[in-house]
């Protein structure tokens, strides 16, 4: 349907019932990649209910920012996309103007590096008030009134000195928290965070973490957390997804995810992490390099030739999902290798 | 020794031939250009310099293509003739500052400190002064002529060159394989000029082509106003400043052809620049 | 570095003097056999006798007092003789940048904003101006609208202030052209390249209508790159003017400059080359100062000089 109010309306009420607020469904994006249409996401499906975080963990060019963007509609310009993102019911790629606006409102992002993403030549004040000053008619004073609360919420003191200064007066830390604070102004439903603490040293990393998983408590927040740190998703969120060659290959109650993986490749990455209490004699890693979507070949597993799993039916086709547990799997030999595919040290 | 020459020019060959089509052509037009540069003179069909004033700004006819000039020269022969100073001047000029500017960057680059705050001085100082009016500033004091202009332009472009190289030398004096070198205990000058000047040589071949472009411009210029080439030798240049009358009484067929060739050439060797820039760039990543 | 700049520069066209082959009172005289009294006034006013660095002095001194000397060949004041001049230069400078802030910047913004077929035009057109040298412009523009259209004067500066716009219309067209090809395409690579930047999406996903994107975000952003390519080619303005004003026949500074230096009178050629250079330095440093004004990175480093 594409009644913005009455999606709204819907998605509160759904929050009440239990109904999914973000829902992705088959979808699948093509990219002009030097002259040819290639697929960077294939069949991805994945629903997000208010309120809840989910963690989207995979490699580079596993498709895990082409996800966000195409959730966040800001997919580049010649990309197809098949299949349907809805939120509160409403198909978001037939949403144009006023109300893509609105949506836009709904659905905050924050992004990796915080420096390239803020305007440099403008001050913080500009950065944080311009939404609320152009597309909720809020007056200035007003606006920056509410932008110091929200920085003392992601601690950060004398908002009103911050909101003059320029960028690259602050630290990136810093950054990346004004960058969540000016996110969440606008009270959107659900936050797409695209590896935001990447950029980050550890403790900053910390710090920023325990601010988002605050804040998300605090106002009943659904987050979609990518990363490729699967531990981190782990901490923060509910349920994680594993993405890898443009597909999703586990979905999983984050808690069950180390100790019961339903995939080999989600077992093969919780290994290749040391564990700090273990000795071991040398570090696992997967051979092999990851694939990006569009050179996965169609007809088998992507994974197949990496996999220590691998039998003749995971190369015959390429596998669907299956329900295991609550959980989900793209594994053809999900069910057969349930309970053997836990994180065995090499000691 | 023959082999890494014949590989060398197998790599440049490879590189123009990366430029693509408006790449290929436009160092087609250039080798046209340097072809008549260098035989010009013999090929020139009538002996372009000797005048004959009852067939001045005689249109074409019989074998003589493009008429007659302002003096009754055949203006075909004296556009051959006059290829040799119209490209001559701006090849020394590109020689003599790319050479100078990228010694200079170089030692800038790699001693830092006062060496490099004393020549970036210099060079910023250099930059206040227009090509042009130093090479009019050289006729005043050495009397009209190629050779002052063609200094004076060598000078006045050195920043340009030098502040391209000196970027791009800096970068290079940072990576590894410069510290290696030095570890292994080779000197200043054999790592400067057998290991970063080759490493940069794209950049600085792409720098030279656009160079090359303006000192056509600015020397084309400077013989127009008389202060370079002096008639009656030919050049481009001049031939448009001593045909200019003829524009008014309806011949303007002379300086139309010269202009056309320094323009045909000048927008061959911007485009073939641009692209061996855009080149040199990708491939520094 | 303003100041040192200018100090050095002087220096060099006043040492011009000496480089001159034969001596400097045969520099001064043009050349030309003096009448007796002559000689020893000379030696006097350009205090000749004295050490080499006491005569620069005295001469940067005069000249910033005004005093330029006098012109061998025409017997007054250089000062005079430049200020008679130098409006025409301006003017034509002055409608030339009109011409290319206007023009250049207009193409390139609209060029840069909407990929497509006007994109392809402007990128051509603006290929071929680029590599039009100032004079060939005014050769062509000669012929087509003074020639054959008559739409224009060919020559000369024109009386009233509106004969002079007409007069100068073709020189600065002339002047304009390659400059303007200039400025459009950097101006067009700015304009695309900050759309592309990162901070861009994020205004984008923040649902900020695209006017002001374009405006805030964009244009505001590529402000820089395109007052310093304005700055550059409006400062080299300066010297190309010369070779208008012969082309047109325009009684310019430029052209006196010309003159002066087949004449080998060494005091105008000085006075004249002294007053560009201080405008290009000039016109330079104001670029600066618009750039630090508009990008707050830049002003802390300009705040160390």
């Amino acid at each position: 349907m594409s009644d913005p109010v009455a999606a709204d309306t819907l998605a509160s009420a759904g929050a009440a019932a239990g109904l999914p607020l973000l829902e992705v469904d088959g979808l699948t994006v093509l990219l002009e990649v030097n002259g040819a249409r290639r697929a960077v996401l294939r069949d991805v499906s994945l629903t997000l209910r208010p309120g809840e975080a989910v963690g989207l963990v995979g490699e580079s060019g596993s498709g895990k920012s082409m996800t966000a963007r195409a959730m966040g509609s800001l997919l580049p310009p010649g990309a197809e996309m098949r299949g349907s993102i809805r939120f509160g019911g409403a198909e978001i790629g037939q949403l144009a103007g006023a109300d893509l606006r609105r949506y836009r409102s709904q659905v905050a992002m924050i992004f990796q590096d915080p420096r390239a993403h803020i305007n440099p030549v403008r001050r913080i004040g500009d950065f944080m008030t311009e939404a609320l000053r152009t597309n909720h008619g809020v007056s200035r004073p007003e606006a920056r009134r509410r932008a110091v609360d929200m920085l003392a919420q992601v601690g950060i003191e004398d908002g009103d000195r911050r909101l003059r200064q320029y960028p690259h007066q602050m630290s990136g830390g810093m950054l990346q928290r004004v960058m969540i604070a000016a996110a969440l102004l606008t009270g959107p439903r659900l936050l797409l965070a695209d590896e935001p603490t990447t950029a980050l040293d550890v403790t900053t990393q910390a710090e920023v973490m325990a601010i988002l998983d605050r804040l998300r408590h605090q106002s009943g927040l659904a987050m979609l957390f990518i990363t490729h740190d699967l531990e981190l998703a782990a901490a923060i969120c509910d349920r994680t997804a594993v993405m890898y060659a443009g597909q999703i290959v586990e979905v999983r109650a984050s808690s069950l995810l180390h100790s019961d993986p339903l995939h080999p490749y989600t077992a093969a990455l919780t290994a290749a992490r040391p564990d700090i209490t273990q000795t071991t004699r040398r570090l696992r890693a997967i051979p092999g390099r990851p694939l990006s979507a569009f050179e996965a070949p169609p007809a088998e597993c992507a994974f197949a030739p990496r996999c220590p799993h691998a039998a003749d039916v995971c190369r015959a086709a390429g596998p669907g999902l299956v329900e295991i547990d609550g959980g989900v799997s793209r594994c053809a030999r999900a069910r057969e290798l349930r309970g053997r595919l836990q994180a065995v040290p090499d000691g | 020794m023959a082999a890494a020459e014949a590989s060398a020019s197998r790599r440049g060959l490879a590189r123009l031939r990366a430029t693509g089509p408006a790449g290929i052509a436009s160092a087609a037009v250039i080798a046209v250009a340097a072809f008549a540069a260098a035989f010009g003179p013999l090929l020139a069909p009538y002996d372009p310099d000797l005048p004959n004033l009852s067939l001045s700004w005689a249109g074409p006819v019989g074998g003589h293509l493009l008429g007659y000039d302002f003096e009754g020269r055949d203006v075909l022969s004296r556009l051959l003739a006059g290829a040799q100073s119209s490209m001559l001047g701006p090849l020394v000029v590109v020689i003599l500052s790319v050479t100078a500017g990228t010694l200079l960057a170089v030692t800038a680059a790699w001693r830092r400190g006062v060496s490099d705050t004393v020549i970036s001085s210099g060079l910023n100082i250099v930059f206040a002064f227009p090509g042009i009016l130093l090479a009019v500033l050289a006729a005043a004091v050495f009397g009209a002529g190629l050779p002052a202009a063609a200094i004076a332009l060598s000078i006045a472009y050195l920043p340009y060159i030098a502040r391209v190289v000196r970027g791009a030398a800096l970068k290079e004096r940072g990576q590894p394989y410069v510290a290696a070198l030095e570890v292994q205990g080779a000197s200043a000058t054999v790592i400067c000029l057998r290991h970063v000047v080759p490493n940069i040589g794209p950049l600085i071949v792409a720098q030279a082509t656009i160079l090359f472009g303006y000192a056509m411009v600015d020397l084309a210029a400077i013989s127009f106003l008389g202060l370079g080439v002096q008639p009656p030798t030919a050049n481009w240049g001049v031939m448009i400043s001593e045909n200019q009358d003829g524009l008014l009484a309806g011949h303007p067929l002379p300086a139309v052809a010269a202009s056309l060739c320094i323009v045909t050439v000048v927008i061959a060797v911007n485009l073939l620049g641009e692209r061996l820039f855009e080149q040199a760039q990708a491939a520094r990543g | 570095m303003l100041a040192a700049s200018l100090l050095v520069a002087s220096f060099v066209i006043f040492a011009a003097l000496y480089l001159a082959p034969g001596t400097p009172l045969a520099a001064l005289s043009g050349g030309q056999p003096l009448p007796p009294g002559s000689a020893q006034l000379l030696e006097q006013r350009y205090h000749l006798n004295e050490p080499f660095l006491a005569q620069y002095w005295y001469w940067l001194d005069n000249a910033l007092h005004g005093n330029l000397g006098v012109s061998i060949t025409l017997r007054e004041n250089v000062s005079t003789l430049i200020a008679s001049r130098i409006w025409t230069t301006a003017g034509l400078v002055l409608y030339a940048s009109v011409i290319i802030v206007v023009l250049g910047i207009g193409l390139g913004i609209v060029s840069g904003l909407r990929p497509g077929p006007l994109d392809g035009g402007v990128l051509v057109v603006t290929a071929v101006l680029a590599a039009i040298p100032a004079f060939v412009a005014a050769i062509a523009l000669i012929m087509v609208f003074a020639v054959k259209l008559g739409w224009f004067p060919a020559l000369g500066n024109g009386t009233s202030l509106l004969s002079n716009v007409r007069h100068f219309t073709l020189p600065a067209i002339a002047l304009a052209a390659a400059s303007l090809a200039i400025v459009a395409r950097v101006t067009r690579a700015a304009v695309r390249a900050e759309g592309d930047r990162e901070h861009v999406q994020t205004a984008v996903s923040r649902g900020i209508p695209a006017r002001y994107v374009i405006q805030r975000h964009i244009l505001r952003n590529a402000a820089v790159p395109i007052t310093t390519i304005t700055g550059i080619t409006t400062a080299s303005l300066i010297a190309v003017a010369a070779v208008v004003e012969v082309a047109f026949s325009l009684n310019g500074l430029g052209a006196y400059l010309v003159q002066a230096a087949e004449d080998k009178d060494i005091a105008v050629v000085q006075g004249i080359s002294l007053l560009l250079v201080t405008a290009f330095v000039v016109v330079n440093l104001l670029t600066d100062l618009i750039c630090a004004a508009l990008d707050p990175r830049l002003a802390l480093r300009d705040g160390a000089r």
